[in-house]
Protein backbone atom coordinates (compact mmCIF):
# COMPACT_ATOMS: atom_id res chain seq x y z
CA UNK A 1 0.00 0.00 0.00
CA UNK A 2 1.88 3.03 -1.24
CA UNK A 3 -0.79 5.66 -0.75
CA UNK A 4 -1.15 8.69 -3.01
CA UNK A 5 1.31 10.36 -5.34
CA UNK A 6 1.21 13.25 -7.78
CA UNK A 7 1.24 12.33 -11.43
CA UNK A 8 2.93 15.34 -12.98
CA UNK A 9 2.02 14.74 -16.59
CA UNK A 10 -1.64 14.02 -15.94
CA UNK A 11 -1.84 16.71 -13.20
CA UNK A 12 -3.69 14.17 -11.09
CA UNK A 13 -3.29 12.49 -7.73
CA UNK A 14 -3.15 8.74 -8.17
CA UNK A 15 -3.33 5.68 -5.92
CA UNK A 16 -3.84 1.96 -6.24
CA UNK A 17 -6.05 0.02 -3.84
CA UNK A 18 -6.91 -3.62 -3.49
CA UNK A 19 -10.61 -4.41 -3.84
CA UNK A 20 -10.72 -4.98 -0.09
CA UNK A 21 -9.15 -1.58 0.69
CA UNK A 22 -11.41 0.24 -1.77
CA UNK A 23 -14.47 -1.50 -0.32
CA UNK A 24 -13.39 -0.54 3.20
CA UNK A 25 -12.93 3.12 2.22
CA UNK A 26 -16.34 3.14 0.54
CA UNK A 27 -17.91 1.66 3.65
CA UNK A 28 -16.29 4.29 5.92
CA UNK A 29 -17.37 7.13 3.61
CA UNK A 30 -20.91 5.72 3.39
CA UNK A 31 -21.19 5.54 7.16
CA UNK A 32 -20.12 9.15 7.39
CA UNK A 33 -22.76 10.24 4.85
CA UNK A 34 -25.37 8.28 6.76
CA UNK A 35 -24.37 9.86 10.07
CA UNK A 36 -24.41 13.37 8.59
CA UNK A 37 -27.88 12.81 7.13
CA UNK A 38 -29.22 10.78 10.02
CA UNK A 39 -29.55 13.02 13.02
CA UNK A 40 -31.34 15.80 11.21
CA UNK A 41 -29.87 19.25 11.63
CA UNK A 42 -33.22 20.41 12.93
CA UNK A 43 -33.97 23.75 14.52
CA UNK A 44 -34.80 23.84 18.21
CA UNK A 45 -38.38 22.68 18.76
CA UNK A 46 -41.06 25.27 19.11
CA UNK A 47 -44.30 24.94 21.08
CA UNK A 48 -46.13 26.74 18.31
CA UNK A 49 -46.81 24.19 15.53
CA UNK A 50 -47.16 26.86 12.85
CA UNK A 51 -43.91 28.51 13.88
CA UNK A 52 -42.19 25.09 13.93
CA UNK A 53 -43.38 24.32 10.39
CA UNK A 54 -42.32 27.70 9.10
CA UNK A 55 -38.85 27.60 10.62
CA UNK A 56 -36.46 26.44 7.93
CA UNK A 57 -33.37 27.68 9.65
CA UNK A 58 -30.62 25.54 11.13
CA UNK A 59 -30.17 24.14 14.62
CA UNK A 60 -29.02 26.31 17.49
CA UNK A 61 -27.94 23.62 19.96
CA UNK A 62 -25.04 21.16 19.84
CA UNK A 63 -25.72 17.78 18.22
CA UNK A 64 -26.34 14.85 20.60
CA UNK A 65 -23.94 12.46 18.90
CA UNK A 66 -20.34 12.89 20.12
CA UNK A 67 -18.98 12.49 16.58
CA UNK A 68 -21.26 15.22 15.22
CA UNK A 69 -20.39 17.36 18.23
CA UNK A 70 -16.71 17.07 17.26
CA UNK A 71 -17.40 17.71 13.56
CA UNK A 72 -19.48 20.79 14.39
CA UNK A 73 -17.89 22.25 17.52
CA UNK A 74 -19.15 25.32 19.29
CA UNK A 75 -17.63 28.44 17.68
CA UNK A 76 -17.83 30.54 20.85
CA UNK A 77 -16.35 29.11 24.02
CA UNK A 78 -18.42 31.04 26.53
CA UNK A 79 -21.26 32.72 24.69
CA UNK A 80 -24.08 30.24 24.20
CA UNK A 81 -26.31 32.65 22.35
CA UNK A 82 -23.66 33.66 19.83
CA UNK A 83 -22.71 29.98 19.42
CA UNK A 84 -26.35 29.14 18.70
CA UNK A 85 -26.64 31.88 16.09
CA UNK A 86 -23.41 30.77 14.41
CA UNK A 87 -24.66 27.18 14.36
CA UNK A 88 -28.00 28.21 12.88
CA UNK A 89 -26.28 29.81 9.92
CA UNK A 90 -23.42 27.36 9.36
CA UNK A 91 -24.21 23.80 10.43
CA UNK A 92 -26.50 22.93 7.52
CA UNK A 93 -23.94 24.04 4.95
CA UNK A 94 -21.08 22.33 6.77
CA UNK A 95 -23.04 19.07 6.91
CA UNK A 96 -23.76 19.24 3.18
CA UNK A 97 -20.11 19.98 2.39
CA UNK A 98 -18.85 17.06 4.46
CA UNK A 99 -21.45 14.70 2.98
CA UNK A 100 -20.46 15.84 -0.53
CA UNK A 101 -16.77 15.25 0.18
CA UNK A 102 -17.49 11.73 1.47
CA UNK A 103 -19.65 11.07 -1.61
CA UNK A 104 -16.70 12.10 -3.78
CA UNK A 105 -14.72 9.20 -2.28
CA UNK A 106 -17.55 6.77 -3.05
CA UNK A 107 -18.05 8.10 -6.60
CA UNK A 108 -14.31 8.07 -7.43
CA UNK A 109 -13.94 4.46 -6.27
CA UNK A 110 -16.98 3.29 -8.21
CA UNK A 111 -15.93 5.16 -11.34
CA UNK A 112 -12.54 3.43 -10.99
CA UNK A 113 -14.31 0.08 -11.15
CA UNK A 114 -15.34 -0.87 -7.62
CA UNK A 115 -18.53 -2.95 -8.09
CA UNK A 116 -21.59 -2.43 -5.84
CA UNK A 117 -20.83 -5.75 -4.15
CA UNK A 118 -17.23 -6.86 -3.83
CA UNK A 119 -17.28 -10.55 -4.76
CA UNK A 120 -14.09 -11.23 -6.67
CA UNK A 121 -10.56 -11.76 -5.43
CA UNK A 122 -7.58 -9.96 -6.87
CA UNK A 123 -9.46 -6.84 -7.91
CA UNK A 124 -7.23 -3.76 -8.28
CA UNK A 125 -8.67 -0.24 -8.18
CA UNK A 126 -6.61 2.57 -9.72
CA UNK A 127 -7.96 5.98 -8.78
CA UNK A 128 -6.94 9.11 -10.67
CA UNK A 129 -8.14 12.23 -8.93
CA UNK A 130 -8.22 15.78 -10.30
CA UNK A 131 -6.86 18.16 -7.63
CA UNK A 132 -10.26 19.40 -6.35
CA UNK A 133 -11.44 15.79 -5.87
CA UNK A 134 -8.17 14.93 -4.12
CA UNK A 135 -8.74 17.84 -1.73
CA UNK A 136 -12.25 16.55 -1.02
CA UNK A 137 -10.76 13.11 -0.24
CA UNK A 138 -8.21 14.74 2.05
CA UNK A 139 -10.86 16.68 3.99
CA UNK A 140 -13.07 13.63 4.24
CA UNK A 141 -10.19 11.54 5.58
CA UNK A 142 -10.10 14.00 8.48
CA UNK A 143 -13.82 13.58 9.12
CA UNK A 144 -13.51 9.79 8.97
CA UNK A 145 -10.53 9.84 11.35
CA UNK A 146 -12.30 12.21 13.75
CA UNK A 147 -15.33 9.88 13.71
CA UNK A 148 -13.26 6.74 14.37
CA UNK A 149 -11.15 8.46 17.05
CA UNK A 150 -14.22 9.81 18.84
CA UNK A 151 -15.89 6.38 18.86
CA UNK A 152 -12.67 4.73 20.11
CA UNK A 153 -11.84 7.46 22.64
CA UNK A 154 -8.37 8.18 21.20
CA UNK A 155 -6.34 10.59 23.33
CA UNK A 156 -3.02 12.36 23.00
CA UNK A 157 -0.07 9.99 23.37
CA UNK A 158 -2.04 6.77 23.92
CA UNK A 159 -0.45 4.80 21.03
CA UNK A 160 1.09 2.23 23.40
CA UNK A 161 -2.30 1.30 24.77
CA UNK A 162 -3.71 0.57 21.30
CA UNK A 163 -0.60 -1.32 20.25
CA UNK A 164 -0.85 -3.51 23.37
CA UNK A 165 -4.32 -4.81 22.48
CA UNK A 166 -4.47 -8.44 21.27
CA UNK A 167 -4.89 -8.98 17.54
CA UNK A 168 -8.46 -10.18 17.86
CA UNK A 169 -9.64 -7.16 19.87
CA UNK A 170 -12.18 -5.29 17.73
CA UNK A 171 -11.11 -1.90 19.15
CA UNK A 172 -7.54 -2.69 18.14
CA UNK A 173 -8.69 -3.57 14.64
CA UNK A 174 -10.63 -0.32 14.33
CA UNK A 175 -7.56 1.54 15.59
CA UNK A 176 -5.57 -0.15 12.82
CA UNK A 177 -8.05 1.19 10.26
CA UNK A 178 -7.81 4.64 11.87
CA UNK A 179 -4.03 4.55 11.51
CA UNK A 180 -4.26 3.31 7.94
CA UNK A 181 -6.53 6.25 6.96
CA UNK A 182 -3.97 8.50 8.68
CA UNK A 183 -1.18 7.12 6.50
CA UNK A 184 -3.34 7.62 3.41
CA UNK A 185 -4.00 11.20 4.46
CA UNK A 186 -0.31 11.84 5.10
CA UNK A 187 0.58 10.70 1.57
CA UNK A 188 -2.33 12.76 0.20
CA UNK A 189 -1.00 15.93 1.87
CA UNK A 190 2.48 15.23 0.46
CA UNK A 191 1.04 14.62 -3.02
CA UNK A 192 -0.96 17.87 -2.90
CA UNK A 193 2.16 19.75 -1.82
CA UNK A 194 4.00 18.26 -4.78
CA UNK A 195 1.15 19.41 -7.03
CA UNK A 196 1.16 23.01 -5.78
CA UNK B 1 -33.54 58.86 -6.64
CA UNK B 2 -37.08 59.45 -7.75
CA UNK B 3 -38.85 62.72 -7.27
CA UNK B 4 -41.08 61.61 -4.41
CA UNK B 5 -40.45 63.11 -1.05
CA UNK B 6 -38.47 60.59 0.92
CA UNK B 7 -39.05 60.29 4.65
CA UNK B 8 -36.31 62.06 6.47
CA UNK B 9 -33.86 59.66 8.01
CA UNK B 10 -34.41 58.82 11.63
CA UNK B 11 -31.90 60.51 13.83
CA UNK B 12 -30.05 57.96 15.92
CA UNK B 13 -27.92 58.79 18.88
CA UNK B 14 -25.02 56.81 17.54
CA UNK B 15 -21.61 57.61 18.85
CA UNK B 16 -19.28 58.96 16.21
CA UNK B 17 -16.83 56.20 15.41
CA UNK B 18 -13.77 57.01 13.46
CA UNK B 19 -12.87 53.88 11.47
CA UNK B 20 -9.26 54.88 11.39
CA UNK B 21 -9.03 55.23 15.14
CA UNK B 22 -11.20 52.29 16.21
CA UNK B 23 -9.20 49.08 16.70
CA UNK B 24 -9.14 47.39 13.32
CA UNK B 25 -8.70 43.81 14.51
CA UNK B 26 -10.50 43.16 17.76
CA UNK B 27 -11.35 39.48 17.09
CA UNK B 28 -9.15 36.40 16.72
CA UNK B 29 -9.60 32.85 15.42
CA UNK B 30 -8.16 30.26 17.79
CA UNK B 31 -7.26 26.75 16.62
CA UNK B 32 -7.08 24.17 19.42
CA UNK B 33 -4.95 21.06 19.63
CA UNK B 34 -6.63 17.70 19.13
CA UNK B 35 -5.14 14.21 19.24
CA UNK B 36 -6.31 13.31 15.74
CA UNK B 37 -5.27 15.84 13.13
CA UNK B 38 -1.90 15.28 11.49
CA UNK B 39 0.77 17.95 11.82
CA UNK B 40 1.29 17.98 8.05
CA UNK B 41 -2.44 18.36 7.43
CA UNK B 42 -2.82 21.27 9.87
CA UNK B 43 0.14 23.00 8.20
CA UNK B 44 -1.40 22.36 4.78
CA UNK B 45 -4.73 23.88 5.86
CA UNK B 46 -3.10 27.08 7.21
CA UNK B 47 -1.10 27.43 4.00
CA UNK B 48 -4.02 26.69 1.70
CA UNK B 49 -6.80 28.64 3.41
CA UNK B 50 -4.94 31.66 4.83
CA UNK B 51 -2.30 31.81 2.10
CA UNK B 52 0.49 31.84 4.70
CA UNK B 53 4.01 30.71 3.79
CA UNK B 54 4.92 27.13 4.66
CA UNK B 55 7.26 28.45 7.34
CA UNK B 56 4.60 30.57 9.04
CA UNK B 57 2.06 27.75 8.73
CA UNK B 58 4.47 25.33 10.40
CA UNK B 59 5.16 27.82 13.21
CA UNK B 60 1.42 28.20 13.91
CA UNK B 61 0.93 24.42 13.73
CA UNK B 62 3.74 23.92 16.28
CA UNK B 63 2.08 26.48 18.58
CA UNK B 64 -1.16 24.50 18.39
CA UNK B 65 0.75 21.28 19.02
CA UNK B 66 2.94 22.51 21.91
CA UNK B 67 0.82 25.20 23.58
CA UNK B 68 -2.56 23.58 22.97
CA UNK B 69 -3.81 26.50 20.88
CA UNK B 70 -2.81 29.30 18.57
CA UNK B 71 -4.38 32.52 17.34
CA UNK B 72 -4.17 31.97 13.59
CA UNK B 73 -5.94 35.06 12.25
CA UNK B 74 -7.44 38.35 13.38
CA UNK B 75 -9.97 40.79 11.99
CA UNK B 76 -13.60 41.78 12.28
CA UNK B 77 -16.07 39.48 13.96
CA UNK B 78 -17.64 38.61 10.59
CA UNK B 79 -14.26 37.75 9.09
CA UNK B 80 -13.40 35.55 12.06
CA UNK B 81 -16.74 33.75 11.81
CA UNK B 82 -15.86 32.97 8.20
CA UNK B 83 -12.44 31.68 9.22
CA UNK B 84 -13.88 29.51 12.00
CA UNK B 85 -16.44 28.09 9.59
CA UNK B 86 -13.65 27.26 7.13
CA UNK B 87 -11.60 25.58 9.88
CA UNK B 88 -14.64 23.44 10.79
CA UNK B 89 -14.97 22.56 7.11
CA UNK B 90 -11.41 21.22 7.33
CA UNK B 91 -12.16 19.39 10.58
CA UNK B 92 -9.99 21.60 12.77
CA UNK B 93 -11.32 22.59 16.18
CA UNK B 94 -11.60 26.39 16.08
CA UNK B 95 -13.32 29.13 18.05
CA UNK B 96 -13.38 32.91 17.85
CA UNK B 97 -13.05 35.39 20.65
CA UNK B 98 -12.54 39.05 21.31
CA UNK B 99 -8.91 39.96 21.51
CA UNK B 100 -7.70 40.96 24.99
Amino acid sequence: MGGFSYHRRGKQIIATFSGFEADLLRSLASQLVELLRNEVAAPAESDDPLEALLDFSGPTTEPEDPVLKRLFPSAYGNDEEAAGEFRRFTEGGLRDGKARAASTIIDSLEEAGLPPELDEDGLVIDVELPIPDAEAWMRSFTDIRLALATRLGVEEGDEDFWDSLPDDDPAGQVYGIYQWVGILQETMVEALWAAS
Amino acid sequence: MDGMSAPSPVELDEPEVDDLVAPATPWVTIVWNDPVNLMSYVTFVFQKYFGYSKKKSEKLMMEVHNDGKSAVSSGSREEMERDVQAMHEYGLWATLEKQD
